[in-house]
């Protein structure tokens, strides 16, 4: 076509120009780095990259460790726990909130202010909460309740639900909002056919409304559990995953192996396998979601 | 909001309310407390928190801690408080935040305006990009920030969270201009108005409300942000999680929880006070989509 | 070559066609509607004259200039749209000069337009306002503002009737014709409203399926469809269309109609040649108003055909009623003065212009021509 001027054939290729920069930053800073970081699992990398392949070597020590397997068996334990627990709180509190409750603007900003705090600051708050020697423990003895022991935070078998609780603790008034969303967005005039036919509240959540919240469980689901598998700093600042290694989780791990142990196969290819794990999640849902908009 | 705020149908009897009302309290304590046993120890000698009575109100009262937090904690090595590291993180936060938030906005609009072959894949990578695991980038980003010769500064780990920030902030946008009416943009097209000007006069005026969603989310990620914040950066650019952090774990010395406890406030500080200010701009933005025109 | 050329124009999305060439010349002056059920590709078109789609294939010429590739805002057009599409955040009066602004119209003569145009749209005490403040007539007019403003060569209207409520559809209606009429200018429009096509134009293009079924004047289209579709969809209450079997008695070209009671009427029909059909099935198309009392009959017709059939429903609505009768095994409407004297249940005598009636090939659907 001869006579498209060039304003015209510039402004066709202006979107693609725009849109550009941040393809090239994302093909490269995400795309090409998981490539790279792919590769580097297959090699014999340990404190600076090395170009050696060396297989599946890494990916067979990698199982073969203890600290390994702890951190999956608490991965497992925490993010089950958390997904579950933050699922039920919020959708118990966003159905109590959703009774026409008093002070409800209230209420929703003090559950869902933890979401606004950095783990960091989460973790510390809870370690000193749950150190035996200053917090609960020390203040419900000192109210005169001896007996009263809560040490978890120092237990080896018990410190991992440590971190359960303050992950809650900061996230369940988002799953709350979240599903307080769902909630609203239901079609009132389907409630009240309900109670015309006689449902009694329970049935009416349990048979009309809860099954309609299918779309937020599914959103809570992903987000909870992506989030569970990216928890690092939360570790960090509550037990540094200790005592001991009781609350390793593969992030640590990760971390731990690539810069402090110097074995960056190991930790590159921990890294792969969480990236499949997210990937095993995540890319059914987006495909789902984009294809939905259509 | 009016239409999300209507009551549902379902009826509850007296004694019912009163019990939803007590768990609803409970809870809300549930959520108070940490923030409550930070903010009375922030303010307590510290031998009113070792002398076991977390849960009280100061005796004496005392915002030494608070100085000693900001200006002269010991972290790493020298004793200069947080508010170095305070500045650190604003420095990385205030570009990552606004250049983020304006990719985001520039993608969006041609996402939804501009469709062409593949946007839809196009989108699909970006949007996947917010949800992988970053320890799977840690590697090779340290070594990319060392070719550009970054690592170790606060530009560098902004940059870090403006590539990893794109994908919420064009999801923003998007999700807002895709009910934003096309036909707008079609008339401004006849109207002469350019790839720019149309963005610029029409839609960007009109973006108001998810511009904050842009900034509040990115502004409490970045801030918050630990892992990037510990892999990047060194003692001169750390930002204000990774003080926090080194401060509350130092081995050395008697632990001043109540140091400990200023610190922390002041970290969450920020992100708290956005909170409070704007988070009900969050939720509107989000509700947001249409513009009446 | 006409003013505004369509030639062998076709739309394909990937494999899929959408439009298939069409072909339509219009002259300058000329109001042209383009009118069929959602999804028969009008708006395509529309959209393919403003430049906001691209061509397939084909031209698009607007005063001999071929317009295929070139940027809407350089084909001298102006588009009023279906939600009216103001810019939200900018008053009535930059919302009417912004598309001047953009072509690098001074700002003096911008306001001199700007003041002609919303005198004449009688919209001066709005120009101050934005648009979420103005009624759903005055966004209207706005919109009608600022494609005026532009003086363009064309003007194409996309529904733009079609989110007013319904009395201020027919004012507005009204008002876009005396528009035309006053400013002689081209106009192509769009509508899904088949009463709106026959009001407003000069021609009519009905689309369905991405082929133009017919186009012609409003009366050609409605007295002579060229085949079902078109029968079907212009006109309200929609012609009747009903299985006759053709005879031929005293050779002329005889609908034998069965009632209900089996007994069959035998419909003269005004077209001679129909005799070739002789034994054969067609379809009989009749407009509701040929339908009448005795009385009703139109005077002038050479052809009325009296049959007396049982009322089923009557439907007094005003200023006529509406009588349903079942003819043919279908439910036949008729269109009656009001005061006509009809009750359901009852016999009555009808009286058809035969002359106004149509005849369909059933295998077709076309029309056979007389």
């Amino acid at each position: 076509m001869s006579n498209v001027d060039f304003k015209t054939r510039l402004q066709n290729w202006l979107p693609k120009l725009v849109l550009s920069p941040s393809l090239v930053l994302v093909l490269v800073f995400v795309y090409g780095f998981i490539a790279f970081s792919v590769y580097l699992s297959f090699t014999d990398s340990r404190l600076l990259p090395s170009y050696g392949l060396v297989g599946w070597e890494n990916y067979s020590k990698l199982w073969r460790l203890s600290h390994w397997k702890t951190s999956l068996t608490n991965m497992g334990i925490f993010s089950v726990l958390y997904i579950g627990i933050c699922t039920c709180i919020g959708l118990c509190l966003a159905i109590f909130l959703d009774q026409k409750i008093r002070a409800e603007g209230v209420l929703r900003t003090i559950y869902l202010y933890p979401m606004a705090l950095s783990f960091i600051v989460t973790g510390t708050a809870w370690k000193w909460f749950l150190d035996p020697s200053i917090g609960l423990e020390n203040v419900l003895q000192s109210w005169g309740w001896a007996s009263f022991e809560f040490d978890w935070i120092k237990d080896r078998d018990y410190a991992i639900y440590t971190v359960v609780l303050a992950a809650v603790w900061q996230t369940s008034g988002f799953v709350m909002a979240m599903f307080l969303a769902g909630l609203r967005g239901i079609d009132n005039e389907i409630l009240k056919a309900a109670q015309m036919d006689g449902a009694s509240n329970w049935n009416l959540y349990r048979r009309i409304i809860i099954p309609q919240l299918r779309p937020a469980f599914l959103s809570a689901f992903v987000i909870l559990s992506h989030l569970a598998i990216k928890t690092f700093d939360l570790v960090i600042a509550l037990t540094g995953g200790g005592p001991g290694r009781a609350t390793e989780l593969p992030a640590t791990f990760m971390y731990s192996y690539t810069f402090s142990r110097n074995q960056m196969g190991i930790g590159a290819a921990s890294a792969t396998i969480m990236l499949m794990t997210i990937a095993a999640i995540m890319i059914p849902y987006l495909y789902a979601e984009l294809r939905e908009k259509n | 909001m009016a239409d999300a705020m209507q009551d549902t149908a379902v009826r509850t009897s007296r004694t019912v309310r009163i019990l939803i009302y007590l768990i609803l309290l409970l809870f809300g304590l549930f959520y108070l407390l940490p923030l409550y046993v930070m903010l009375i120890n922030s303010v307590k000698p510290l031998n009113e928190i070792t002398g076991g009575g977390m849960m009280n109100l100061p005796q004496a009262l005392t915002f030494a801690p608070w100085a000693k937090a900001w200006s002269s904690a010991q972290i790493g090595v020298d004793p200069t408080g947080l508010s170095p590291y305070f500045w650190n993180s604003i420095k990385v936060v205030v570009p990552a935040v606004v250049i983020s938030t304006i990719l985001g906005a520039i993608n969006g609009y041609v996402l939804t305006k501009w469709r062409f072959k593949y946007d839809k894949i196009l989108f699909g990578l970006m949007l996947f990009a917010c949800f992988i695991p970053f320890q799977i980038v840690l590697i090779p980003m340290a070594r990319m920030l060392g070719l550009m010769g970054i690592a170790g500064t606060t530009s560098g780990l902004a940059l870090v969270h403006i590539v990893y920030g794109i994908g919420f902030t064009t999801l923003y946008f998007r999700n807002y201009y895709a009910v934003f009416p096309t036909e707008l943009v079609r008339a401004a097209q006849i109207d002469g108005a350019g790839f720019f000007q149309i963005f610029w006069r029409i839609l960007l005026p009109s973006s108001g409300p998810i511009a904050v969603v842009s900034i509040i989310w990115q502004f409490t990620n970045i801030w918050n942000d630990f892992l990037f914040g510990a892999s990047f950066a060194d003692a001169t650019s750390q930002p204000m999680t990774v003080a926090l952090n080194n401060l509350v774990q130092s081995s050395h010395g008697v632990k001043e929880y109540n140091v400990h406890f200023a610190g922390a406030i002041i970290a969450a500080l920020p992100t708290l006070l956005v909170y409070v200010v704007a988070g009900r701009y969050f939720v509107r933005g989000l509700m947001a989509g249409s513009v009446k025109g | 070559m006409g003013f505004l050329d369509i030639d062998n124009t076709t739309k394909s999305y990937g494999a899929l066609e959408v439009l298939h060439k069409v072909d339509i010349s219009i002259e300058e002056g000329e109001f042209l509607v383009l009118v069929g059920p959602s999804g028969c590709g009008k708006s395509t078109l529309l959209n393919m004259i403003a430049g906001l789609e691209e061509i397939t294939s084909g031209e698009i010429r607007i005063r001999g200039s071929l317009m295929n590739g070139v940027h809407p805002s350089r084909r001298n057009i102006a588009m009023v749209f279906q939600s009216y599409a103001l810019y939200p955040n900018m008053t009535v009066a930059k919302n009417i000069s912004f598309g001047l602004e953009m072509h690098g119209v001074p700002k003096a003569e911008r306001d001199k337009a700007m003041a002609d145009v919303s005198s004449l749209l009688q919209i001066e005490q709005l120009l101050g306002r934005k648009p979420g403040a103005l009624s759903g007539g005055q966004r209207q007019r706005v919109a009608m503002g600022r494609a005026l403003v532009r003086n363009p060569d064309v003007f194409l209207f996309d529904e733009p009737l079609s989110n007013l409520d319904a009395k201020l559809r027919v004012d507005m209606r009204t008002e876009i014709k005396k528009l035309h009429q006053k400013l002689g200018t081209t106009i192509v429009y769009v509508t899904h409203d088949q009463i709106e096509a026959l009001t407003l134009s000069t021609r009519i293009a009905v689309m369905n399926g991405g082929y133009v079924q017919q186009l012609g004047t409003p009366q050609e289209i409605y007295d002579n469809p060229a085949n079902l579709f078109v029968a079907t969809f212009m006109g309200s209450p929609a012609m009747n269309v009903l299985p006759a079997t053709i005879s031929v008695q005293h050779g002329k070209p005889v609908a034998c109609v069965a009632l209900p009671d089996g007994t069959v009427v035998p419909l003269r029909l005004s077209q001679e040649n129909l005799s070739a059909w002789e034994g054969k099935q067609i379809l009989l198309g009749i407009r509701p108003e040929t339908i009448t009392d005795e009385d009703g009959a139109d005077r002038n017709s050479k052809n009325v055909v009296n049959f007396t059939n049982r009322i089923i429903v009557t439907e007094p609505a005003g200023s006529d009623t509406f009588v349903t009768m079942s003819l043919g095994g279908k439910d036949v409407i008729a269109r009656m003065r009001s005061d006509a004297n009809v009750q359901p249940g009852n016999d009555f005598q009808f009286a058809v212009n035969m002359e106004k009636a149509v005849a369909f090939d059933p295998a077709t659907e076309e029309r056979i021509a007389s």
